[in-house]
C-alpha cells in the first residue's frame, strides 16, 4: 500500500508539471495584452517597458521555469518562513508570484479568501453529506415506497436545477418577499467583516450562511445519495446480510453495522472525488450570494486579465483535482480489503 | 424515435429490438413526461417566435417593468423589452447551443473511445489523454478560454457567431471523456465476442468492422451520453452567461436572461423566475429521458 502510495505521489509530478504547462501556455498563446487597458496615450516605447516590467520581454520557456521556481520553491519557502519566523536563504529579495492588479503576491490574495470559501463551501459538503446519507439508506432499504419515489425525484430535481437558479429563487423568497424585520429573513449577501463575538452575532453568521450553504448542499445531496441508495442495494442482497439475519441479529445492526458499512466504500470515494468539484461549482454559488472567496476571486481575475493570479487559482483547482483523486483511490485501497493494488 | 412507434403497431414476428426498447420506455413515466416536455420546449422556441409576433429587441420605454399581462405574458424588462419574447429567442439559443456542443462532444467522444479500444496501439496514449482532461479545472478553464479568445473571435465572425463558435468548442471540448471512457469499456468487451472473430476470420477490414458491427453495438451508450451530454451543455451554457462570460446581452439566452433580471429582483422578483424555470425544466426533462433510455436500453432490465 504504501509501496502504491509513493508510486502514485511520483507519477502525480509529472502530470501536474505538464498541467500547468498546458494552463502557462494556454494563457500565453492567447491574442490579448496585458497593457491593453492602459491609457492609449502612452507612448509605445513606455508601453513596452511596462511590458518587461511584468516579465513579458523573454521568451516562454524561460517564463515557465520563472514561473516553476517562483510557485513550487519561492512560495512554499515563504510560507514555511512566514509559520517559524525563520529565513532560509533569500528570504529578504524572493521573488513571488505577483499580482498585475494589486501588485500583491497571489498566495496572499488566496490565503485571504480561503476561509470564507472554506466555511461555506466546506460546510456545505458536510451538510449535504448528512442529508444525503440517511436518504440513501431509507431509500435502498425501503424500495419503491414513497419516500423513495420522492427521494428519487427530490434528487433528480437537486442536480438538475442549476445552483444560480436555487439561490437567485431562495433570494427572491427570503430576501426580497419576506419583509426584512421577519424571522424568516435572510441577507442575501455575505459579510466577510462579521466578526463572530458573542451570540448575537453567531446568531447572525449563521443566518447568513444559511443559504449559500443550503443551496449547495441541496445539490451535493442529490448526488451522493443516489450513489448511497445505488451501494446500498448492492449490499442489501448478498448473502452475508440473510446470514447475519439468519444469525438472529436485529435488523437495526444488520443494517446500520454490516450494510451501511460495506456501502459506505464506494460512497466514501465517491465523496473524495466530489471534493473539488464543489470548488468549481462553488464559483458560481460565490457569486449568487457574494461570497469574496476563491471562486469570486477568479472571476475578479478573469475580468481584470490578472493572468499571474488566474493561472495560479486555476493551477491550484488542477492540484486539488489531481490530490483528492489521489486519496480516493488510496481510500479505497485501505477500505476495501479485496481491492490489491500490488 | 417515430420509426419505433410505427414499428411498435406490426404484428409479433416484424417486432425489432427499437420496439422492445420504445415498449419499454413508455413504461417509465417519467422518461414519458419529459419526452413530451422536451419536444414541447423545441417547438415552442422554433415556432414561437413565429406566432409571437413581439420583436425580443423591441424597446418600448413607456412600458418598463411591468408585471404580467395579456400584451405581456410573462411582463418587461428595464428598457420595456417582451420576456416571453425573450425567453422564446434565448430558448433558441440555449438549446441549439446544447444540441451543437453534444454533438461535437459526442463525435469527439465516440472517436476517441472506438480508437482507443479497437487499436491496442492507441489505447494507452488516448487514455492519458483523456484522463488528463479530467483532471483539468473545467470550470475555471472554460472562463479562462472564453476571456482570452473572445474579442478574437468576435472580430473574425461577428459579435453572435463568433461567441457562439467558441461557446459550443470549449463546451464540446471539455465534456467528451465520459463518453470515450464508456465507449471504450464496451469496445473491448464487444471485441472478445464471438461474432468479431468471426468478422475477422472473413477478412473485415478495421474500417468496416468499425462502422458495421462495433458502433452499431455501442449505440445504446452513446444516446444516453447524448442526452446527459444535452443538460450539461445547457446548464454550462446558462453557467457561463450568469457569470457575464457568455453571449453579450443584446443577444439572449436562457442563463443571460436570468443574470440580467439578477439585478431587478427587488423591483420585479417574477422576472428572475421565467428563464431560471425554463432551464430548470429542459433540463429536468432531458434528464428523465435519459433515465428511461437507460433503462429501455439495458437488456438486462427490458422486458420485465
Amino acid at each position: 500500500m504504501l509501496n502504491y502510495t509513493i508510486r502514485r505521489l511520483m507519477f502525480t509530478i509529472p502530470v501536474l508539471l505538464f498541467i500547468s504547462f498546458i494552463i502557462f501556455l494556454l494563457l500565453d498563446l492567447a491574442p490579448n495584452d496585458p497593457t491593453g487597458n492602459l491609457p492609449m496615450t502612452i507612448p509605445p516605447e513606455v508601453r513596452e517597458k511596462i511590458r518587461e516590467s511584468l516579465g513579458l520581454g523573454q521568451p516562454i520557456h524561460v517564463r515557465y521555469f520563472k514561473w516553476c521556481v517562483q510557485f513550487f520553491v519561492n512560495e512554499p519557502l515563504n510560507i514555511i518562513d512566514q509559520m517559524f519566523g525563520t529565513c532560509t536563504w533569500g528570504c529578504e529579495d524572493r521573488l513571488r508570484v505577483q499580482s498585475w492588479a494589486t501588485r500583491s503576491p497571489v498566495v496572499d490574495l488566496i490565503v485571504e479568501r480561503m476561509p470564507q470559501t472554506l466555511w461555506v463551501v466546506g460546510m456545505s459538503y458536510v451538510v449535504g453529506i448528512l442529508i444525503a446519507i440517511p436518504i440513501g439508506v431509507i431509500s435502498a432499504y425501503r424500495q419503491y415506497s414513497w419516500f423513495d419515489q420522492a427521494g428519487t425525484f427530490v434528487s433528480m430535481v437537486g442536480f438538475s436545477v442549476p445552483t444560480f437558479f436555487t439561490g437567485v429563487l431562495m433570494i427572491v423568497i427570503f430576501s426580497v418577499m419576506i419583509p426584512t424585520d421577519s424571522w424568516f429573513w435572510f441577507p442575501s449577501i455575505y459579510d466577510t467583516t462579521h466578526k463572530v463575538t458573542d451570540l448575537a452575532s453567531f446568531g447572525f453568521q449563521i443566518r447568513q450562511m444559511a443559504m449559500p450553504v443550503f443551496v449547495l448542499a441541496l445539490y451535493n445531496a442529490a448526488q451522493i445519495s443516489r450513489f448511497m441508495r445505488a451501494s446500498m442495494l448492492d449490499n442489501l442482497n448478498q448473502d452475508y446480510v440473510r446470514t447475519a439475519r439468519a444469525k438472529g441479529m436485529r435488523e437495526r445492526v444488520v443494517l446500520l453495522v454490516h450494510v451501511l458499512r460495506n456501502s459506505l466504500i464506494p460512497v466514501v470515494t465517491v465523496i473524495a472525488l466530489g471534493v473539488p468539484q464543489v470548488f468549481g461549482g462553488a464559483i458560481i454559488t460565490e457569486q449568487v450570494f457574494k461570497v469574496n472567496g476563491l471562486g469570486q476571486l477568479l472571476i475578479i481575475g478573469i475580468q481584470g486579465a490578472d493572468i499571474p493570479l488566474v493561472q495560479t487559482l486555476t493551477f491550484i483547482f488542477a492540484v486539488l483535482i489531481v490530490l483528492f483523486n489521489l486519496i480516493a483511490d488510496i481510500l479505497y485501497g485501505i477500505l476495501d480489503p479485496r481491492i490489491r493494488y500490488d | 424515435m417515430t420509426d419505433a412507434t410505427t414499428a411498435a403497431s406490426v404484428p409479433e414476428k416484424h417486432r425489432n429490438q427499437w420496439a422492445d426498447v420504445w415498449d419499454q420506455f413508455k413504461t417509465h413515466r417519467g422518461a414519458v413526461m419529459g419526452a413530451i416536455f422536451f419536444v414541447a420546449v423545441c417547438c415552442l422556441v422554433i415556432f414561437g417566435p413565429m406566432l409571437w409576433h413581439l420583436d425580443p429587441n423591441f424597446i418600448d420605454i413607456r412600458s418598463k417593468n411591468q408585471g404580467p399581462s395579456f400584451a405581456h405574458p410573462m411582463g418587461t424588462d428595464q428598457l420595456g423589452r417582451d420576456t416571453f419574447a425573450s425567453v422564446l429567442q434565448g430558448g433558441r439559443v440555449s438549446l441549439l447551443v446544447g444540441v451543437t456542443a453534444m454533438l461535437l462532444a459526442l463525435v469527439l467522444g465516440t472517436l476517441v473511445g472506438v480508437l482507443a479500444g479497437y487499436f491496442k496501439r492507441l489505447d494507452g496514449f488516448l487514455m492519458r489523454i483523456t484522463d488528463l482532461f479530467l483532471a483539468l479545472p473545467l470550470l475555471p478553464l472554460l472562463l479562462v478560454i472564453i476571456m482570452l479568445f473572445r474579442d478574437t473571435l468576435r472580430a473574425a465572425f461577428g459579435p453572435e457567431t463568433g461567441i457562439f463558435l467558441l461557446i459550443v468548442f470549449v463546451i464540446g471540448i471539455t465534456s467528451w471523456m465520459q463518453t470515450a471512457r464508456i465507449v471504450r469499456g464496451d469496445v473491448l468487451a464487444l471485441k472478445e465476442q464471438e461474432f468479431v472473430l468471426a468478422a475477422r476470420s472473413i477478412g473485415t477490414p478495421s474500417r468496416r468492422m468499425i462502422g458495421r458491427h462495433i458502433l452499431p453495438n455501442v449505440l445504446s451508450p452513446i444516446m444516453v451520453s447524448a442526452t446527459l451530454g444535452i443538460a450539461n451543455a445547457i446548464i454550462t451554457e446558462s453557467a457561463l452567461s450568469f457569470l457575464g462570460l457568455g453571449f453579450p446581452s443584446d443577444f439572449p439566452t436562457w442563463g443571460r436572461l436570468l443574470y440580467d433580471s439578477t439585478n431587478f429582483m427587488t423591483l420585479n422578483p417574477e422576472r428572475v423566475i421565467w428563464p431560471g424555470l425554463a432551464i430548470s425544466l429542459t433540463v429536468l426533462s432531458v434528464n428523465y429521458i435519459g433515465d428511461g433510455l437507460r433503462d429501455a436500453l439495458d437488456p438486462r432490465i427490458r422486458g420485465r
